[in-house]
């Protein structure tokens, strides 16, 4: 019974770390670019959804709709500035620029946000559930986080394999010039995927926001961690890093239930990277191979 | 017209000189040099309101000292402020600049033990003397060093620790005691302090845990300790991480009496823990709720005439940080008089010299002595519960 109420929470969390490093995934697969404040964006939709719901008082809806809106527009901003006039003149220097965005944010967030730590009330997060009468150790929203993590892994592989513009990503990965050619906009292609990366992250932090405390660096962690299940997971596959990210958080969960927390950070890193040992592109991803 | 046009240059000249001497004149008597005192404390991130309370506390006494004329034959106070982002390096190199730079008389730290143990060795090796108006980590103040530079009016881990088994033992007839600590240096001073504390009484622990300050779920550590039959829970951790211990307490439906540090009182704590947030008893050094002495009522009335914000006791936040720095920083006034001069190592030995002084949180007599640099003791804190948003004091500790 201990053990579930762990997996369950580790569940959750797992997802979290899933749809933040599915944030990675998009925009890699298409640009092998990222955004590696993805924490910040993250932040930004909890602390948007709590100004729109708590301060201005606004229904829930509209205000998860807008702060995801602005989570995405956002995400063009990140590109725009932080990435294309690096990446277009072949530099990496993206890698810091986008870090240095994403403190930019946390710092305009505490400006206006203010420091202290706020907490956003959802009827799903009142009172933990139980299966007759046996307390699960779980709020319902950390049940509906895995299923909504899931479920835009799932929508994503929809949307690249069915639509046009699903395509057009998928023909940009396989070969940018040709793509170009074909007259596929590859600029907006990219800044499509940015804007879709932020919108995951976001998605992560309104889902978390009830969970949470919602203040400017509650991100930092959480996009470190991402990055690390993204990468375990195999960066270009989008079901692998969701699927990764489920595996890490029940991975950390156990380790804290069994173990005790003093080895949950050394036990979970080491195996990252045991794993990445045996299989370099990660748990689901596949070796790139180019074509020539 | 030529002799009108020359008196009336005349005239500006002389009053020009006249301009110029009254300016240097004023410009003398600004010029007493300002005696400055320093704080290096976080002003940005999770902690920043607490480095805010420390300011508005030193600045209400330093405004009262200055209206009473300032320091050694009118010498007005300064406060030099510097952000340490909460991390021990940043606090270090603003600390040398407040030291080398600004020549600060004391310098106070704020509410990051880490930090401030970061700080120490350098006034010692530099003979200054540090105020600590809020970390409690016990080697702030007991740091080995001879001459000591460090004083302390604020809460020490081990006295605290001792004071947290005394309370739950009195109010819980706790038996079996588990620790729930955040993982940095000042959850290990209180982890040594505990279990000296429980040693000391026989008592043997049922576990300890640790958990990371950005951790969201503790249920496994949680589970661990109810698993290994804990009756009580000793919390050591900030506001955030505090509540989301409780959280996970509701969550696992675990009733058992938490006493905690006090971090609790570093912000919003019952919008963050949701309604369990009034189980938790904490320590504090001082509240501004219930009957207040003459010098309560005139410190509340004085921060809401300077802080438009505060509007009654509740927004006075965090309670201990403004508490500790107003009393903390008159009786830094009153060991620079006693030590007649700026001096580093007079300054030190005039804390020693203060024979009393009626503060806010208490009557001080004698609080500084040569073996012992805290002003505060168990008999001081105040046990509180957040009721209805508000810190209210629920008992002592004997």
């Amino acid at each position: 019974m201990q053990l579930l109420s762990s997996l369950l929470a580790g569940l959750g969390l797992g997802s979290m770390y899933g749809l933040m490093a599915l944030g990675f995934h998009v925009t890699y697969a298409v640009s092998g670019t990222v955004n590696f404040a993805q924490g910040s964006s993250m932040m930004l939709g909890a602390v948007l959804t709590f100004t729109f719901a708590q301060t201005l008082g606004w229904p829930m809806l509209p205000a998860v709709l807008l702060a995801l809106l602005l989570c995405a527009l956002y995400g063009l901003v990140v590109e725009v500035l932080a990435v294309r006039p690096f990446a277009s003149r072949g530099s990496n220097a993206w890698l810091i620029a986008t870090v240095a965005l994403g403190i930019v944010l946390d710092n305009v967030v505490l400006f206006t946000f203010g420091k202290e730590p706020r907490s956003l009330p959802s009827p799903l997060a009142v009172s933990p559930m139980s299966v007759g009468g046996v307390g699960l150790g779980v709020y319902p929203l950390q049940l509906v986080i895995p299923l909504v993590g899931l479920a835009l892994a799932a929508a994503l592989h929809a949307v690249q394999r069915r639509t046009r513009w699903g395509v057009a990503m998928l023909a940009v990965v396989q070969n940018r010039d040709a793509s170009r050619l074909m007259g596929i906009p590859i600029r907006r292609v990219v800044a499509l995927a940015f804007a879709m990366s932020a919108l995951f992250a976001g998605v992560a932090g309104v889902l978390i926001a009830p969970l949470f405390n919602v203040n400017a660096d509650m991100g930092t962690l959480f996009g470190l961690k991402a990055f690390a299940v993204a990468i375990l997971g195999g960066i270009g596959s989008a079901w692998g890093v969701m699927l990764a990210g489920l595996l890490f958080g029940m991975l950390e969960a156990l380790i804290t239930a069994t173990l005790g927390s003093g080895y949950t950070q050394i036990l979970s890193f080491s195996l990252v990277i045991v794993v990445l040992a045996l299989r370099p592109n990660g748990l689901f991803g596949r070796a790139e191979v180019k074509k020539v | 017209m030529s002799s009108s046009s020359f008196r009336a240059r005349r005239t500006l000249l002389s009053s020009a000189a006249a301009l110029v001497l009254s300016a240097t004149f004023a410009g003398g008597a600004l010029a007493a040099e300002t005696i400055k005192i320093g704080l290096v404390t976080a002003m940005s991130g999770q902690s920043a309101l607490a480095g805010e309370a420390i300011t508005r506390g030193m600045q209400l006494a330093i405004d009262e000292i200055n209206a009473k004329g300032g320091l050694l034959g009118g010498r007005q106070l300064e406060l030099v402020r510097r952000d340490d982002e909460a991390n021990p390096a940043k606090g270090v190199t603003a600390a040398r600049e407040l030291i080398y730079k600004e020549k600060v008389a004391v310098l106070f730290g704020g509410l990051d033990t880490p930090v401030s143990m970061a700080i120490v060795p350098l006034v010692n090796q530099e003979k200054v003397p540090f105020m600590g108006p809020w970390a409690a980590g016990t080697g702030i103040t007991r740091n080995g060093a001879s001459p000591n530079y460090a004083f302390r009016v604020s809460a020490m881990d081990d006295i605290v620790d001792v004071a947290m088994l005394q309370y739950a033992q009195k109010n819980f007839k706790s038996a079996k005691p588990g620790m729930i600590l955040v993982n940095n240096p000042w959850g290990e001073s209180n982890e040594k302090g505990l279990k000296a504390a429980l040693a000391a009484k026989g008592v043997t622990a049922a576990g300890v845990e640790k958990y990371e300050a950005n951790d969201l779920d503790m249920v496994p550590q949680l589970t661990r300790l109810k698993a290994a039959g804990a009756d009580t829970l000793f919390l050591v951790g900030n506001v955030g991480p505090s509540a989301q211990v409780v959280k996970s307490l509701d969550r696992m439906g675990w009733k058992v009496p938490v006493v905690s540090h006090w971090g609790p009182a570093g912000g919003r704590f019952t919008e963050l823990a949701g309604p369990n947030a009034k189980d938790v008893h904490f320590v504090q050094t001082y509240s501004f709720f219930g009957k207040q002495t003459p010098r309560g009522e005139q410190v509340i009335k004085a921060l809401m005439a300077k802080y438009p914000s505060i509007k009654g006791p509740g927004d006075i936040t965090p309670a201990v940080g403004v508490a500790n720095a107003y009393d903390a920083m008159h009786l830094s006034a009153l060991a620079i008089a006693q030590a007649g001069s700026t001096d580093g190592d007079a300054v030190r030995q005039g804390f020693y010299k203060i024979s009393g002084y009626d503060g806010l949180i208490k009557k001080y007599d004698k609080p500084f002595t040569p073996a012992n640099h805290d002003a505060i003791g168990a008999d001081d804190y105040v046990w509180a519960q957040f009721i209805d948003n508000r810190i209210v004091p629920v008992g002592t500790a004997n």
